[in-house]
């Protein structure tokens, strides 16, 4: 089976950074993306759901290399500062390259 | 008189529970349900009221209040940055929290009244959605200024469109389109079961208030002393204002309360966006961790004798 490896960019946030960072993906090229409700623990405290101020995401987008370093540049510069946010990145093999 | 309404002793339990670290939590879903029952039940109490009054004999009121509105967080915003040395945004957020109304301390405190037979101005809730915004406006002009806010339009649908401004103007037009007739069918929900939604509301607010004592621990004591002392002057403000405008004892008792509580539904979200420097477990810890328990434990009782001793035969 033929696959090809994209880069799957994973972003942990306040959930109420939702709406914006949505915005910031599809203005940046991701053709979809993943999103759950997540809970957890970080420099900025215990984010345990209980209600909507404490409630995180976790947002997960599947795309070329390029896309995820754009991504992750401009998510870093408009929220590191300020708002609890952690992303990271990994290969990923998929099967149907032309989607991502 | 001073007897501890039941509901009370629901946000008690939770306090406690939290404090001996029990595993009860109430599912996030059904806190979101309960909090949108509250907030329409209140609106549409006080639409049906206004269905039954000239909405013109109230605006003198509605703009004494939201006065009021735009002068608490101006009279926080310096005792907070210059006496408490916080930091110019974290000031500006808390002195907007402060200026805001808590919708669950208003739903406590007609629960009170009523349970006293004490009756008050029911188109209150009008009151309570006027002062959700001034506060968050002064705020956002005081960490901001005027000319470097560009987003003002993303900011307006921010303040508006949160679920609380939403469901409490729906309620109120619904209330006063359908009157006091037309929301007959739906007042079993609404109003009969007002009570235990509030009592199920107030004991997750137990859990949630314990989960900021942490927070409350690093912010310092002088955060402490401002979240009990700064609402007793805004309980002083509000009760002469109802003072001034002729309200009934229960009205003026209302309207103290409302002045005293501090906003932690639109306020915290409309300030994260605007103010995101701002750190939001300042706020929080001090309006749910100290002024929101203050208030529906001790505040409301003492409100009223203070207003009792002002209007000795009852007004």
């Amino acid at each position: 089976m033929h696959t090809e490896i994209r880069k799957l960019l994973t972003v942990i946030c306040e959930a109420q950074l939702e709406p914006r960072v949505i915005a910031d993906l599809e203005r940046l090229g991701a053709h979809g993306y993943t999103i759950t409700d997540a809970r957890g623990k970080g420099a900025r405290g215990s984010r345990n759901a209980g209600w909507d101020r404490s409630a995180n995401i976790r947002i997960e987008v599947v795309c070329e290399a390029a896309t995820a370093t754009a991504i992750a540049a401009d998510l870093r510069k408009l929220y590191y500062e300020n708002f609890a946010m952690i992303l990271f990145m990994s290969d990923v093999e998929v099967l149907r390259a032309e989607k991502f | 008189m001073n007897t501890l309404d039941p509901v009370v002793l629901f946000f008690v339990l939770g306090v406690l529970a939290g404090l001996m670290r029990s595993d009860l939590r109430l599912p996030s879903a059904i806190y979101d349900f309960v909090t949108m029952l509250l907030l329409l039940a209140i609106g549409l109490k006080g639409g049906v009221e206004l269905s039954r009054q000239p909405l013109v004999e109230l605006a003198p009121q509605m703009l004494a209040v939201v006065a009021m509105g735009l002068l608490l967080p101006l009279l926080a915003y310096p005792v907070l940055h210059y006496l408490g040395r916080l930091q110019r945004a974290d000031a500006a957020s808390i002195a907007a929290h402060y200026g805001s109304v808590s919708v669950g301390t208003y739903a406590v405190v007609a629960a009170y009244l009523t349970s006293q037979s004490i009756p008050f101005e029911e188109y209150m809730p009008v009151f309570v959605v006027m002062l959700e915004v001034p506060a968050i406006v002064v705020g956002i002009v005081i960490a901001r200024g005027w000319a470097a806010q560009h987003q003002w339009g993303h900011l307006a649908r921010e303040i508006f469109l949160g679920k609380g401004v939403v469901l409490l103007t729906g309620g109120l037009l619904i209330g006063w389109i359908a009157g006091a007739d037309g929301v007959l069918p739906i007042k079993a929900l609404f109003f009969d079961l007002f009570k235990g939604i509030l009592a199920l509301f107030l004991l997750e607010m137990g859990l949630i208030t314990v989960s900021q004592l942490g927070d409350l621990r690093r912010s310092g004591l002088f955060l402490v002393g401002f979240a009990v002392v700064f609402p007793m002057v805004a309980a002083l403000i509000g009760g002469s204002l109802g003072w001034v405008l002729g309200l009934t004892e229960g009205g003026t008792v209302v309207l103290a309360t409302l002045a005293a509580s501090a906003s932690y539904i639109a306020v915290p979200a409309a300030m994260r966006m605007a103010v995101p420097e701002a750190n939001p477990s300042l706020s929080l810890a001090a309006a749910l961790g100290v002024t929101f328990p203050f208030n529906i434990l001790l505040g409301i009782p003492l409100y009223h004798a203070a207003v009792r001793l002002i209007l000795p035969d009852g007004a």
